[in-house]
């Protein structure tokens, strides 16, 4: 039984570690920031949960598998909020290899503000009916 | 609503008191009453000194749809995740990418955050943006092949969404699911 | 087992040369957020490999103060680079006189 649950906490281990490697192999190889956003955060999630799973698996007793269910969960609700404030910031400062995408979608809609100021909503610019997409 | 303010209020505040008072006693790691009052003295001191918008207005959670939903996003993690990192260690390299904008039919402050939780975590998709007031979310599509893949991602959004309303929404979403139906992406 | 426990510091440990290789290299400052971010998760993901071979759980209060902190710095500099953003008037969201942007400079050499 506690070979078989070794066997099964070496294999997420292992399998989280060769996804923390990808992760660096896709910054490294990855053309303009959003891909490599991509391959940062991305293989990251996975790849930390299967960590925190075979770690959990390892150190037997439910105080430590909380506190790592806890990390999880931190890492899960965090992320996201991160990769959208990069993302948004690369895609306005111009850091996309146009040449690479197939489709462009927002190229023309979208963020037509006449000043941005802040990520705040205060921050927004006045209405202006005219600027709405499609409108 | 004519509902007591005080027992809207309380509605609101319960489950986010449950959820500090959770992490308070995951964090000390045991089961104790010192650990249950002190985490609700600080679960208190929080909200009091930090009061937080009302955002779960109509929500419920329906347990069948919410598994349905955990169940499909485990397999899209894994499925997406391989393709991401097959595309960090294959020797040609990344050489298509895509910026998509996706109509969404939920309208509530929730359920879009929740959306765009769950496709920022899945691999392959990145959230660029989301337009509260028409409910079009900007997405980056990492390995695209051509316009038809294109396509599929983008209706798999769809999809997404439409597990997270079955498991979250109120009965007024899930009758906007069925009436939006068909609605495309407003074109430029 | 060894064989396995140096193949995942290997891993991991390569995992956070290549990232610390983009944070040297990358063009621009946003480059560089990413693989600090990065970096911190791999070194977050390569504690926890520890104290599972280990057996050893002191180490796992550390890594909940560095899943609450990892994003608390990549929001800093986003937002600081994002109020560096002044005037948007090509109309597609992008933005004008900032210097050109080093995947313009790689797309048309």
């Amino acid at each position: 039984m506690t070979a078989l649950a070794d066997v099964v906490a070496y294999a997420c281990l292992l399998a989280g570690a060769a996804l923390c490697l990808t992760a660096g192999l896709g910054l490294v190889r990855f053309p303009d920031v959003l891909s490599r956003m991509h391959a940062g955060t991305k293989p990251q999630v996975l790849g930390v949960l299967l960590v925190m799973v075979g770690a959990a698996i390892r150190l037997d007793g439910w105080a430590n598998a909380w506190m790592l269910l806890l990390v999880a969960a931190f890492q899960l609700l965090t992320a996201p909020v991160s990769a959208h404030l990069v993302s948004r910031v690369a895609y306005r400062r111009r850091h996309v290899r146009r040449d690479l995408l197939l489709v462009d979608e927002l190229g023309g809609a979208g963020h037509q503000d006449e000043a941005y100021r802040g990520d705040e909503p205060g921050d927004a610019p006045p209405e202006r009916p005219d600027l709405r997409p499609g409108g | 609503m004519t509902v007591e303010p005080a027992a809207t209020r309380l509605r609101h505040q319960v489950p986010l008191m449950a959820w500090l008072v959770l992490v308070w006693m995951l964090l000390w790691g045991s089961w104790s009453w010192a650990n249950l009052l002190s985490g609700l003295l600080v679960a208190l001191t929080v909200l009091t000194l930090l009061p937080l918008p009302h955002v779960i207005d109509g929500t419920r959670v329906r347990p069948v749809p919410l598994l349905v939903f955990l169940g499909h996003f485990v397999v899209d993690l894994f499925t997406s995740g391989a393709e991401v990192a097959w595309q960090a260690l294959r020797p040609g390299g990344v050489d298509r990418t895509a910026i998509v904008r996706v109509q969404l039919r939920a309208d509530s402050d929730l359920l879009l955050t929740m959306v765009a939780e769950a496709t920022s975590l899945v691999p392959g998709s990145l959230v660029l943006d989301l337009d509260r007031e028409h409910r079009v979310m900007t997405l980056h599509l990492l390995p695209v092949r051509d316009l038809e893949d294109v396509e599929r991602k983008k209706a798999h959004v769809l999809v997404v969404e439409r597990r997270l309303v079955r498991a979250f929404g109120s009965a007024a979403d899930l009758a906007a699911l069925d009436t939006h139906r068909g609605e495309g992406v407003p074109t430029p | 087992m060894t064989v396995v426990e140096a193949t995942l510091y290997a891993l991991i440990g390569g995992g956070a040369l290549l990232a610390l290789v983009r944070l040297a290299r990358g063009p621009s400052l946003l480059d560089r957020v990413v693989a600090t971010d990065t970096l911190l998760v791999i070194i977050s993901a390569g504690l926890a490999v520890h104290a599972a071979l280990v057996q050893d759980p002191t180490l796992l209060p550390v890594l909940v103060v560095v899943a609450l902190l990892a994003f608390v710095g990549s929001v800093a500099v986003a937002r600081y680079v994002g109020g560096m953003l002044l005037r948007s008037h090509t109309g597609d969201g992008r933005d004008v006189g900032l210097p050109v942007a080093a995947e313009e400079r790689e797309a048309s050499p």
